[in-house]
C-alpha cells in the first residue's frame, strides 16, 4: 500500500465543501419543503459524510480490501434497517385480539 | 541425551519408518514440553502450543463443574415431586450449568485448546501472529472465570444464562451484575483469540499455502474468528448496559424508567445466535479432518464446505429473531427470520452431505476419533433438522420454551461439538503429547458416549412434545418414565465422559510413543516431530500439493499405532 500525500489545498477545499453545506443544512431548515424536508437534509448529510471518508478518512487512496470492508459495513447497516423495520412498520399488520 | 528427564520422554532410538519408506532414529528431541520445566515459563509463555495446553487444563476444569451442576439437575428431575432442591435453588443450578458450559466450556473449548494448538502447525508458521495478546487471552480468561466463579459461589445468578429482563433488572437479587461483568471480560478474551486467528491466517502462511490450499480446519476457524470479532462486542455492550441500569438505575430495558425489555432480547440474541456457530463451526473443522484422514480421500467439494464455513458466519448474524416469534416481534418479521433460519440451514447440509459423500468408496477405517465424527453426522442431523421445527412460526409456539429446545440444543451442543472436540483431542492427542492412547478404550468410551448421550437427550424430544416446559423442578407424574430414562442415560453419560480423562492421563506416562504422523495424515502439523519442537518446523515448510492430497495406498506401510508390544494395530493398514 502506497502512502499517498494529500496536498493540504485539498483538505482546505473539503473542508470549505462541509461548512458549505452544513450552511445549507442550516438555511434549508427555514424553508418548508414539505415531504422534501427529510430528502434534502439526508441527501446533504450523505455528501458530506462521504466527503469525510473519501478524503478525511484517505479511503479514495486505499486499497481494494479497504474499499471491500467498508461497502460491506454499509451494506451491512442496510440489512440491519431493513430487518429493523420489518418487525417495527408491520406491528399493526395482525391482531391478535378475537 | 538421556540427561533430559521429561515425564514424555523416555529414551526411545528404534529406527521408525516414516512416510516416505526411510528409516531414521527417532531421538529424545527437544520439544515444546521439554525446553523448559519452570512454573514461569509455563505462565509467562508466549508458544501457542503451551498456552492452548493452559487453556485445555482449565476449560477442562470447567467442564467438569458444570457436568456436576448437569448431574444434580438430573438427579431433581428423577421424581415429579421437587423433593431434592427448592425451586430458587434449582433455578440456580440450571443458570450455573449454562452459564459455566456456555462461557467457559463451549466457546473457548475447541478455538482456544485445537485451533491454538493447531493453527500455526498447520498452515506452517512458528506461532499465532501475536504471541503476547494470546497470552494475555488466557489471563483475561482465568480473571472472567474467576469472577462468574465467586459470583456463583458467593450466592449465585438465578435468571437463567441468558439473563433476560426483567428476572435479571428490577426483579432480581441475585449476583447478576458480578456473573455480567465476568462474561464482559470472558468476551475479550474470544475477541482477542478471534482477531489473532484471522491476521495469522491472512499473513503467516508458509509459502505455497495457498487459501485454497489450506485445510478446511483453518477456512472453519476463520470464519469462527469473524463471529467471535464481530459479535462478541454486542454481548458485551449488551451486559454493560444492564449492569448500567442495575446500578444507576438508568432506564434502558425497564418500561417503568423508559426502557424496552424486548430490546434485551433482540441485542442478547443478535450475538448469542451467532455464538451457537462460535461452538458449532470449530466442530465442523474438526469434523472435515477426520472424515479425510480415516475415509483416505480428498473431501467432496472443497471449496464449498470452505465457503459453507464463511456462509453460516455471515448468515447467522441474520437470524436471531427466531428467538422471539413469542415474544412481541411483529408476524411478517417472524415470517422474515423464519425463512432466514431455514436458509442457514443450506450450508450446514453442505457440510453434512459433503462429508457423507467423501465416505463415499472411502477406505474407512474406524478408529476412536471416526466413531465421533460418524456420531457426529448422525446427531448434528438430528439437532439440525430439529431446529427447523423451531424456525417454523406455528410449531414454534407450541414448542416454545419445552424440552425440545432443551433437546433440540443438546443435540447440538453436545452431539455435535462435544463429540467433534473429543474426537479432536484424540486424533491430535499423538500431535500433542507424543504419546498413544489406548485405542480399544478409546472405542469403548466412544460407543458408552453415544448412547448414553441419545438416551439421555431423545427422552427430551418426546418430553417437549408432550408439552413439558423446561427450567421447572417439579412435573406432572406421566412425564416421570420419560424423565427417567434421561437421568439414567446422564449417568452412563458421565462414565463415558470419565473413562477418557483416566486413559487419556495414564497414556501420558505409559502410552506408546507417538509417531510422527501416527494417522497417515496429510497436513502440514504431521509433517514435524510429535511433539513439535518449540518453532514448530526446523526449516519454514515449502507447500507444493493440496489439501488431502494422500498417497495411493500401495506406497503406504505401515507407519504407526503400535499397540503396546509393537505390533501394528489392524486398522493401520492402508485399506483396511
Ligand atoms: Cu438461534
Amino acid at each position: 500500500m502506497s502512502e499517498h500525500i494529500v496536498s493540504k489545498n485539498l483538505y482546505f477545499l473539503i473542508f470549505g465543501a462541509l461548512m458549505v453545506l452544513t450552511a445549507i443544512t442550516v438555511g434549508v431548515a427555514f424553508v418548508n419543503l414539505g415531504p422534501l424536508n427529510n430528502v434534502v437534509a439526508l441527501t446533504i448529510a450523505v455528501i458530506k459524510a462521504l466527503l469525510v471518508i473519501l478524503y478525511f478518512m484517505h479511503v479514495r487512496y486505499s486499497s481494494r480490501l479497504t474499499w471491500l470492508v467498508i461497502v460491506g459495513g454499509f451494506f451491512w447497516l442496510a440489512i440491519m434497517f431493513v430487518l429493523t423495520s420489518s418487525d417495527y412498520l408491520t406491528r399493526g399488520w395482525v391482531s391478535f385480539t378475537r | 541425551m538421556s540427561s533430559i528427564n521429561s515425564p514424555f520422554d523416555k529414551p526411545f532410538e528404534q529406527p521408525v519408518d516414516s512416510p516416505g519408506g526411510r528409516m531414521r532414529p527417532v531421538p529424545a528431541e527437544r520439544n515444546y514440553l521439554n525446553a523448559d520445566y519452570s512454573v514461569r515459563s509455563w505462565l509467562l509463555t508466549k508458544d501457542h502450543k503451551r498456552i492452548a495446553l493452559l487453556y485445555l487444563f482449565s476449560v477442562s476444569f470447567f467442564f467438569f463443574i458444570g457436568s456436576i451442576y448437569a448431574m444434580l439437575i438430573r438427579l431433581e428431575l428423577l421424581t415429579p415431586k421437587g423433593d431434592l432442591v427448592q425451586a430458587a435453588t434449582y433455578n440456580k443450578l440450571f443458570t450455573h450449568h449454562g452459564i459455566i458450559m456456555i462461557f467457559l466450556f463451549l466457546i473457548p473449548s475447541i478455538p482456544a485448546i485445537l485451533g491454538n494448538f493447531l493453527v500455526p502447525l498447520m498452515i506452517g508458521a512458528k506461532d499465532l501472529a501475536f504471541p503476547k495478546i494470546n497470552l494475555l487471552s488466557w489471563y483475561l480468561y482465568m480473571i472472567g472465570a474467576v469472577i462468574v466463579s465467586s459470583a456463583i459461589m458467593i450466592g449465585g445468578v438465578d435468571t437463567g444464562w441468558y439473563f433476560y429482563v426483567p428476572y435479571s433488572s428490577n426483579f432480581s437479587n441475585t449476583y447478576v451484575t458480578l456473573a455480567g461483568l465476568g462474561i464482559f471480560v470472558l468476551g475479550f478474551s474470544s475477541i482477542l483469540t478471534g482477531l489473532n486467528f484471522i491476521v495469522t491466517t491472512h499473513t503467516m502462511r508458509a509459502p505455497g499455502m495457498t487459501w485454497f490450499r489450506l485445510p478446511l480446519f483453518i477456512w472453519s476457524h476463520y470464519a469462527t474468528s469473524l463471529i467471535m470479532l464481530l459479535g462478541t462486542p454486542v454481548i458485551a455492550i449488551t451486559l454493560l448496559l444492564l449492569v448500567f441500569e442495575r446500578t444507576f438505575h438508568v432506564g434502558i430495558f425497564d418500561p417503568t424508567i423508559g426502557g424496552d425489555p424486548v430490546l434485551f432480547q433482540h441485542l442478547f440474541w443478535f450475538y448469542s445466535h451467532p455464538a451457537v456457530y462460535i461452538m458449532l463451526l470449530p466442530g465442523m473443522a474438526i469434523i472435515s479432518e477426520i472424515i479425510a484422514t480415516f475415509s483416505r480421500k480428498n473431501i467432496f467439494g472443497y471449496k464449498f464446505v470452505a465457503f459453507s464455513s464463511i456462509a453460516i458466519a455471515v448468515f447467522g448474524f441474520l437470524v436471531w429473531g427466531h428467538h422471539l416469534f413469542s415474544s412481541s416481534q411483529s408476524v411478517f418479521a417472524g415470517m422474515i427470520f423464519s425463512f432466514i433460519s431455514f436458509a442457514v440451514a443450506v450450508p450446514s447440509a453442505i457440510k453434512v452431505f459433503n462429508w457423507t459423500a467423501t465416505l463415499f468408496r472411502g477406505s474407512i477405517s474406524y478408529d476412536t476419533p471416526m466413531l465421533y465424527a460418524l456420531g457426529y453426522i448422525g446427531l448434528f442431523a438430528i439437532g439440525g433438522l430439529t431446529g427447523l421445527f423451531l424456525a417454523s412460526l406455528g410449531m414454534d409456539v407450541h414448542l416454545t420454551d419445552t424440552y425440545f429446545v432443551v433437546a433440540h440444543f443438546h443435540y447440538v451442543m453436545v452431539g455435535g461439538t462435544l463429540l467433534a472436540y473429543l474426537g479432536g483431542i484424540h486424533y491430535w492427542w499423538p500431535k500433542i503429547t507424543g504419546r498413544l492412547y489406548p485405542e480399544g478404550w478409546g472405542r469403548f468410551s466412544a460407543l458408552i458416549v453415544f448412547v448414553g448421550f441419545n438416551l439421555t437427550f431423545f427422552p427430551q424430544f418426546l418430553l417437549g412434545f408432550l408439552g413439558m416446559p423446561r427450567r421447572y423442578h417439579a412435573y406432572p407424574p406421566e412425564y416421570q418414565v420419560l424423565n427417567v430414562l434421561s437421568s439414567a442415560g446422564a449417568s452412563i453419560l458421565a462414565i463415558g465422559f470419565t473413562i477418557p480423562l483416566i486413559y487419556l492421563l495414564w497414556s501420558l506416562r505409559y502410552g506408546p510413543k507417538a509417531t510422527d504422523d501416527p494417522w497417515m495424515a496429510t497436513g502440514l502439523e504431521w509433517r514435524t516431530s510429535s511433539p513439535p519442537p518449540t518453532e514448530n518446523f526446523v526449516e519454514t515448510p515449502i507447500v507444493t500439493w493440496e489439501a488431502y492430497e494422500f498417497a495411493p495406498q500401495e506406497t503406504m506401510k505401515v507407519v504407526g499405532k503400535l499397540t503396546p508390544d509393537d505390533k501394528p494395530d489392524r486398522s493401520s493398514y492402508s485399506g483396511n
